[in-house]
């Protein structure tokens, strides 16, 4: 049925010019998209990058004439197959969305409705909208299941969305935008939220399935290795400006603004390793389980030097924050001991001393849900000051003051609330939370894998610079390992709750590998357009994607 | 056994366990009472020996926990004992078992009670869904206001305004609903037209709001902008990807209210003279009738008990990850 009006490639099938979008906050609207011009052919793939804030998703919006709530597209014409979505009437544009064109949205958990089977919103747009019959329309999707590897492609629709992992409801999200056949598919950050290996997978089954169905996209992201992979033409966007405009190629070997060049070089830090022999902790054959069902952690045992950093990796669901939780005494093991500096740690929180609290503190991934939003900087730095040093009053203030400064913010920061900092300063905040206790370890779970590179690397400097400076020892969890070359001593690897390697960076990131080790750090996404075909070529001549990436 | 079976039978269990500690903190706070329902009929002025044979003869001599024991067996073979009223000081036995004075109250009172939410639950529903779907709009502010009003007011207030309107000016419907066992059911559904019509007035408001509210609360989730980027027209995005999430807090709320209508029409039933539960416990209590106090007491705890209990299991049943687990 598409055959029709399915026009050749190359055909210009998007024409934006001049998009101006306002969004409204402080009373007033402010404009957010600045005049930007978008061109887009048939069967191309523009990849939008820049930091959060840059205007990439809300330009993405725009290119379905839709604009979130609290914003309005102001000026400018959005030429789509024709027809501008700037002047057609609402009901007009409700058609061309969901059938001519599809959204694939960051988070596939929140954005699948819980109350329905995913095959039943696979086909919405198609039954409903387009009116092709519901058997039809069902088989079609499975056939897409199929086409993107999913499991079980014939029965995982009948599944409700909080049944299947999130790296297949991305991939279920990318089967319900193709399922209309639409000319044009907005990708919204499809992969941000997922692991490295997991990442590859629904990389390669979304190119694959554009590429099938000559399916125009615009595949926003802030991680540059990944669109490099995606798109034919990259755009960088700042503060609602374009900055660059260019072929992947072009662009990768010779971006020409400062600010594209500051994007690349985020993954430059590089710490040098340093061995030591002197241990502050011992993660000494732990065993852990929630509840007592599943074993989450099979006979942990870890080293952590002294003043340096330890680096743990593994894909969701590899007992790394689980390791944490156990450390702290959130989650008492059930077998082992947590030794800190050779005296054992007593297993349950409630049984600590306040020293002993005092001298391990956390930073959390989402800084946003780990501050109370009612609290000011004044209360989530001073409360750490006044529990754990007693500190009152002007005394409390000089030394809140200090952390700011270590944290290179400023005293105009005290008064605020967390919703009155961006991203990296709340991270930042977070941070001088856990140094107001004067801790010797700092666990820090994921705390740069929700933020913007640039932003990323920003605070990543800032824990260097706190670690020569202060001596403190890190835990740091993640499954970047661009985060994990940038800061690391030591590395320990970790797959379903075992403790696959541990060793220093040097030996663990070179050959040879353990098999596991080997898929995690082929999985990251280089600066190489030809890198994730050569990746799955390598995969499919070594046999390996099935064995080891199911 | 399905995990939703398996909570269903426990929330069963636990109402039952509710009621029985109903049924004790009732017993003895009845018992911690002042005053003595041989003394209240006899008068002050009755010879000890006189109260003491009364007692007596109502077994109100024997030792609480053997009086709790045998109220508590009646009451699990449907017998809530005999009421005290009815026993004179003349020695004469007139009184009735509590059943028989409460069974055609308690029929009376869930009819009016039926009535109220039949007219009332779809209406809050539909005022509700359609408010949300014009929200901000002068309907959906008018919608508010006017529920807000009624519910603002006390109930003998609406009450007395409906039966102005609608029965003193009008005549449309009487002003008394003095139902009897013999009156048959069409002829009911008139005589009780203004106590439900004035039961709905009060408590379409809260069920309305919550029904606005937890759509409302839906629409900023990110699957709804999802179904918008997917073409679906407003309705359908409320009735097909909202609502179905949001039944467990407007369950809630509407069975709170069919509670109150059940238990708390008191007032109501005055103004229109309604042979219903509310006067008959009112007028239990002043009588210092403790058998009927009990008996009207624990059926209003099992409802109350009930319609929590069918409140959760739909907010179970409409949760997916509790009906289709992992």
């Amino acid at each position: 049925m598409n055959s029709e009006r399915r026009g050749e490639k190359g055909e210009i099938l998007l024409e934006m010019k001049d998009i101006v979008i306002d969004g409204f906050s402080d009373d007033k609207w402010h404009e957010i998209v600045k005049g930007v011009d978008v061109t887009l052919r048939r069967g191309e793939i523009m990849g939008l990058i820049g930091e959060s804030g840059a205007g990439k998703s809300t330009l993405g919006l725009a290119a379905m004439g839709f604009a979130r709530p609290g914003c309005r597209l102001t000026s400018g014409t959005i030429l789509f197959d024709g027809s501008d979505l700037m002047t057609t009437s609402e009901a007009d544009k409700r058609k061309l969305r969901g059938s001519r064109i599809a959204y694939v949205a960051q988070s596939a958990a929140a954005s699948f409705n819980p109350a329905h089977t995913l095959i039943e919103q696979t086909v919405e747009a198609t039954v409903r909208r387009l009116g092709k019959p519901e058997a039809e329309a069902k088989a079609d999707a499975r056939k897409l299941y199929r086409d993107l590897q999913l499991p079980h492609p014939d029965t995982i629709g009948d599944r409700y969305p909080h049944q299947v992992s999130g790296g297949q409801l991305q991939r279920v999200m990318t089967a319900m935008a193709m399922s209309p056949r639409p000319d044009l598919i907005i990708f919204d950050e499809p992969t941000t939220a997922l692991d490295v290996t997991t990442q590859v997978e629904v990389l390669a089954s979304m190119r694959d399935i554009v590429e099938q169905y000559n399916t125009a996209g615009i595949y926003i992201t802030h991680d540059l290795a990944v669109v490099a992979q995606m798109a034919d033409q990259i755009k960088v966007l700042r503060y609602g400006e374009t900055i660059e405009d260019a072929d992947t190629r072009t662009m990768l070997s010779n971006p020409k603004k400062e600010y594209t060049k500051s994007l690349w070089s985020v993954r430059s830090i590089e710490k040098a390793e340093e061995e030591s022999d002197d241990n502050i902790l011992r993660v000494d054959h732990v065993d852990a389980s929630y509840g007592g069902g599943v074993k989450v952690l099979d006979d942990v045992t870890i080293d952590v030097p002294r003043g340096h950093t330890i680096a743990i990796v593994g894909e969701s669901g590899s007992g790394k924050s689980t390791t944490a939780r156990a450390i702290t005494g959130l989650l008492p093991p059930t077998k082992g001991q947590v030794l800190f500096n050779g005296t054992p740690l007593p297993p349950m929180l409630k049984d600590r001393s306040v020293e002993q609290l005092q001298k391990i503190q956390m930073i959390y991934q989402m800084a946003d849900t780990a501050m109370n939003p009612r609290h000011t900087v004044r209360d989530i730095i001073g409360r750490p000051l006044e529990f754990y040093l007693g500190l009152r009053g002007a005394e409390r203030d000089r030394r809140l003051l200090e952390l700011l400064e270590m944290i290179e913010l400023n005293e105009t920061f005290v008064d605020r609330l967390p919703a009155e900092l961006s991203g990296g300063q709340k991270q930042r905040i977070c941070i001088a939370r856990a140094l107001a206790a004067n801790p010797e370890l700092i666990i820090c779970d994921e705390v740069t894998s929700a933020l913007d590179q640039i932003v990323q690397k920003g605070i990543l400097e800032l824990l260097l610079r706190l670690q020569r400076e202060l001596g403190l020892t890190y835990i740091f969890i993640t499954h970047d390992i661009a985060t994990v070359k940038a800061i690391s001593d030591q590395i320990v690897v970790m797959l379903e709750g075992r403790v696959v390697e541990q060793g220093m960076k040097s030996d663990i990131l070179a050959p040879p590998f353990p098999d596991y080790t080997k898929l995690l750090l082929s999985s990251v996404p280089e600066m190489d357009p030809d890198w994730l075909t050569n990746l799955l070529a390598q995969r499919e001549q070594e046999g390996g994607l099935a064995s080891a990436g199911n | 056994m399905h995990p939703v079976v398996r909570t269903v039978l426990q929330r069963l269990g636990l109402g039952l366990v509710t009621l029985f500690v109903v049924s004790l903190i009732l017993f003895s706070s009845i018992e911690f009472l002042p005053g003595d329902f041989g003394e209240a009929v006899l008068g002050q002025a009755a010879l000890p020996e006189t109260v003491a044979a009364f007692r007596k003869e109502l077994g109100l001599d024997l030792p609480m926990h053997e009086r709790y024991w045998q109220w508590l067996k009646g009451m699990l073979t449907g017998d809530m004992g005999n009421s005290f009223s009815g026993r004179g000081a003349s020695g004469q036995d007139r009184s009735r078992p509590v059943v028989e004075l409460l069974g055609p109250r308690l029929a009376n009172t869930l009819f009016l009670a039926a009535m109220a939410a039949v007219i009332s639950v779809p209406l809050a529903l539909f005022l509700g869904i359609t408010a949300a779907l014009y929200r901000n709009s002068i309907y959906d502010r008018t919608v508010n206001a006017l529920t807000l009003t009624t519910i603002s007011f006390p109930e003998f207030f609406v009450a007395y305004c409906l039966i102005l309107i609608l029965s003193s000016f009008t005549k449309i419907f009487p002003s008394l609903a003095n139902v009897g066992p013999e009156t048959e059911f069409w002829e009911r559904v008139y005589l009780t037209a203004l106590p439900a019509l004035t039961l709905t007035l009060v408590i379409v408001a809260h069920m309305m709001r919550m029904t606005r509210a937890a759509i409302i609360n839906l629409m900023a989730s990110p699957y709804i902008e999802m179904a918008e980027l997917k073409g679906t027209p407003k309705a359908e995005i409320i009735l097909r990807h909202a609502l179905p999430n949001a039944w467990a807090p407007i369950v809630t709320v509407i069975a709170f209210n069919l509670a109150y209508l059940v238990v708390g029409v008191v007032v109501v039933e005055v103004v229109f003279v309604y042979p219903g539960v509310g006067q008959l416990m009112v007028d239990a209590v002043t009588t210092r009738d403790v058998p009927v106090v009990q008996g009207c007491a624990m059926v209003f705890a099992a409802t109350y008990i009930l319609l929590n209990l069918f409140a959760d299991i739909i907010s179970i049943i409409t949760n997916p990850r509790l009906l289709h687990p992992r």
